[in-house]
């Protein structure tokens, strides 16, 4: 059998590699190499492994003769034709295939949409992807090239907001933020870190244990409220006005660095295949068969979904839900 | 270039033939700006604008004090409407940032509402036998004075520049919270970063300050200063906003809102007389303006018909900054030209 996977994330590259034991793959990415949204991270929560070596692992499975890639590569059009898919790509090509695995993964949200919160305007606002690179190159800096005195991360930045239209939990970021803390006060003890958060939401494994740890052993404050609004200060830092609903007293203060934890949207492929297709489910994620039983099928015959294309998922979820893609894939034949 | 959404909030501003509507209390706090803004838009833009001897109240302090009661004020403003409709106007322009709050709030919920605005037409004419028809436009005089910025600009005989340095003067903007905080995709750049006043001030050479406590309120908020016992907390805002622009060293303040443009002006004098504390290096404190007197100047409107003699801050030490000319012996001047009573002079704050 011939399979397209659309995009080669960690979802796409992973059921790739299972269904290439016995049939031929061809993988669509975009970008100009696979696995960018890894290969930007430092260190992954809940084990503080290497994002880079799990990205080599990853990409190793790419070598196998029944596995073809082809980067800088969108996908413009996925269509049936008869019992086969049509793939038309913005390099000119179309190509048909028996099955189609969706795997166009997410984007994070543009913090600019949150005005009140000057990313993009000041130079102190960054966002909790620009932090992880800072992370990886040790390199936290503030706006003078000095160690930062004070960082402040914000939780839920374009989501749970319906201000910003995402109503929904990006499941990640409340672990991400207590992981990215830990990280500063390893590499700059004296650094003081403020987490604001609505309520900290650690369902995996070992994740309320960082959270006991960050707190015990590392000093990170964690503040339950919202902040309203930040501005640059005359000494080009940041300040901030929050409200510490546990205290119920309104706040104002001064950081070297706001960390905005962004929440993962719909990528632009898959909103945008997910409307072609008809698949598109809510805020431009795309819908599988069944939530129980049937979450790899799509409403389409020979089409499957996997990873985060349907909503926010962590890598490990990631993986696991592109094997039960293949699997399913696989079953269906 | 970042791209900044909030250039993306742009309204419609009708660009002719429009209903003014006065306010309650410009006329005494800035008695020259209503005037010159009428005669800017009809002598420098060469527009048509209507100014009823009949108008009144909007009720919109007593509105948001919870004194006027909900249907009283949609009657009210029922009746300036159908002013604006019995003399052949679609384009109204309320003088007052409340004003324009209020109606704007108004048109929304009765646009939502349909049978609350057939109350409020049948109030209307139980009440004053009058009808009435919706703006097809509502917008505020600075918007008006927003869109024809650049038409502005041309006719202008100074601009925002340090005539001694070459710089641009730096201006702090100051937004009335009823402008864009009710009804933010009807401000200019949403109420965040609305641009009404800034693109003012960068289309007129200068530059415009963000400091940390930008869009806080002045204070003038009804319930904090109608309440004389209050007046401690109205007047804390003010201060705030002080003690964060100070740095910045700005040169002047401009506001569309009569109790910014008021507070900010006279609060300076009572922080100056109870903690003996001024917020420009010189012991002046900061000049506040009108967006009208703002134009005006620039415009060479002699700056005692414009009013400014009846600001707390004296605004000579600006106008030398830019080079207006003007004529000190006329400053206490009445209109007869007979010589008023100078007022008496602080004793912190200087003049």
């Amino acid at each position: 059998m011939n399979i397209a996977v659309i995009g080669a994330g960690p979802a796409g590259i992973e059921a790739a590699s299972i269904l290439a034991s016995g049939h031929s793959v061809t993988i669509f990415e975009k970008e100009s190499a696979p696995l960018a949204n890894i290969r930007d991270k430092a260190l992954l929560f809940p084990d503080f492994s290497s994002a880079s070596d799990l990205a080599d692992r990853l990409e190793a499975k790419l070598k196998n003769d029944n596995i073809v890639l082809h980067t800088a590569t969108e996908v413009l059009n996925v269509q049936q034709d008869g019992g086969k898919w049509i793939v038309e790509t913005a390099i000119g090509g179309r190509m048909t295939f028996d099955f189609v695995i969706m795997a166009t993964g997410y984007k994070t949200f543009d913090a600019r949409k949150k005005e009140e919160l000057g990313y993009g305007i000041y130079k102190g606002v960054i966002t909790s992807v620009e932090l992880e690179r800072m992370i990886k190159e040790n390199s936290i800096l503030n706006n003078m090239n000095e160690t930062p005195k004070q960082i402040v991360f914000l939780q839920c930045v374009g989501s749970r907001d319906e201000k910003s239209g995402n109503n929904y939990c990006s499941k990640v970021c409340c672990v991400t933020a207590v992981k990215q803390a830990i990280e500063v006060k390893r590499q700059h003890p004296s650094t003081d870190v403020y987490v604001y958060y609505m309520d900290l939401r650690m369902w995996g494994e070992g994740f309320e244990e960082m959270y006991r740890e960050a707190q015990e052993t590392y000093g990170v404050n964690f503040v339950r409220g919202r902040i309203s609004e930040a501005s640059g200060t005359f000494d080009k830092r940041v300040q901030i006005k929050a409200e510490d609903t546990l205290l119920g007293t309104p706040l104002t203060m001064n950081c070297d660095l706001l960390v905005l934890m962004v929440g993962m949207c719909a990528s632009e492929g898959t909103a945008g295949l997910g409307r072609k297709l008809g698949i598109d489910g809510m805020y431009g994620f795309v819908d599988s068969k069944s939530p129980h039983l049937d979450d790899n099928a799509s409403k389409l015959p020979g089409l499957f979904l996997a990873g985060s294309c349907k909503r926010p998922m962590c890598i490990s979820d990631t993986v696991n839900d592109a094997r039960s893609a293949a699997v399913t894939l696989l079953r269906s034949l | 270039m970042e791209k900044r959404y909030w250039n993306e909030y742009v309204k419609d501003i009708a660009d002719d033939h429009f209903f003014y509507e006065r306010s309650c209390i410009r006329q005494t706090f800035f008695p020259g700006s209503e005037a010159v803004f009428l005669k800017i838009l009809r002598n420098d833009l060469g527009k048509d604008i209507y100014d009823s001897s009949h108008q009144h109240t909007c009720t919109g302090i007593g509105y948001h004090s919870d004194v006027v009661p909900y249907e009283t004020t949609m009657t009210i403003v029922a009746r300036l409407f159908s002013l604006m409709t019995e003399h052949g106007y679609k384009n109204y322009i309320p003088s007052c940032i409340t004003s324009f709050g209020l109606m704007t709030e108004l048109i929304e919920t009765w646009k939502e509402n349909p049978d609350i605005l057939d109350k409020a037409r049948g109030y209307l004419m139980k009440a004053t036998g009058r009808t009435f028809e919706l703006p097809e436009n509502i917008a505020h005089p600075s918007d008006v004075f927003f869109k024809f910025r650049h038409e502005l600009k041309a006719k202008m005989k100074y601009q925002l520049v340090n005539r001694y340095t070459g710089n641009p003067l730096r201006g702090v903007d100051h937004i009335g919270c009823h402008y864009a905080k009710i009804f933010p995709k009807h401000g200019i750049g949403n109420a965040e970063f609305p641009h009404v006043l800034a693109g003012m001030v960068e289309a007129w050479g200068g530059e415009v300050i963000d400091y940390p406590e930008r869009r806080h309120c002045c204070g003038f908020g009804f319930r904090q200063y109608l309440v004389q016992e209050n007046r401690g907390y109205s007047i804390a805002n003010s201060k705030k906003k002080f003690e964060s622009m100070e740095s910045y060293e700005p040169d002047f303040i401009v506001s569309n809102c009569p109790g910014c443009a008021m507070f900010l002006d006279k609060w300076q004098y009572t922080i100056a007389e109870m903690e003996h504390k001024t917020y420009d290096r010189d012991g002046y404190g900061i000049p506040v303006f009108t967006y009208e007197e703002l134009a005006g100047i620039l415009l060479g409107y002699d700056p005692w018909t414009l009013g400014l003699q009846l600001h707390q801050v004296q605004c000579e030490r600006f106008l030398n900054k830019i080079g207006v000319e003007y004529n000190p012996d006329e400053k206490y001047k009445g209109a007869s030209g007979k010589l008023l009573r100078a007022p008496e002079k602080p004793q912190i704050l200087k003049v």
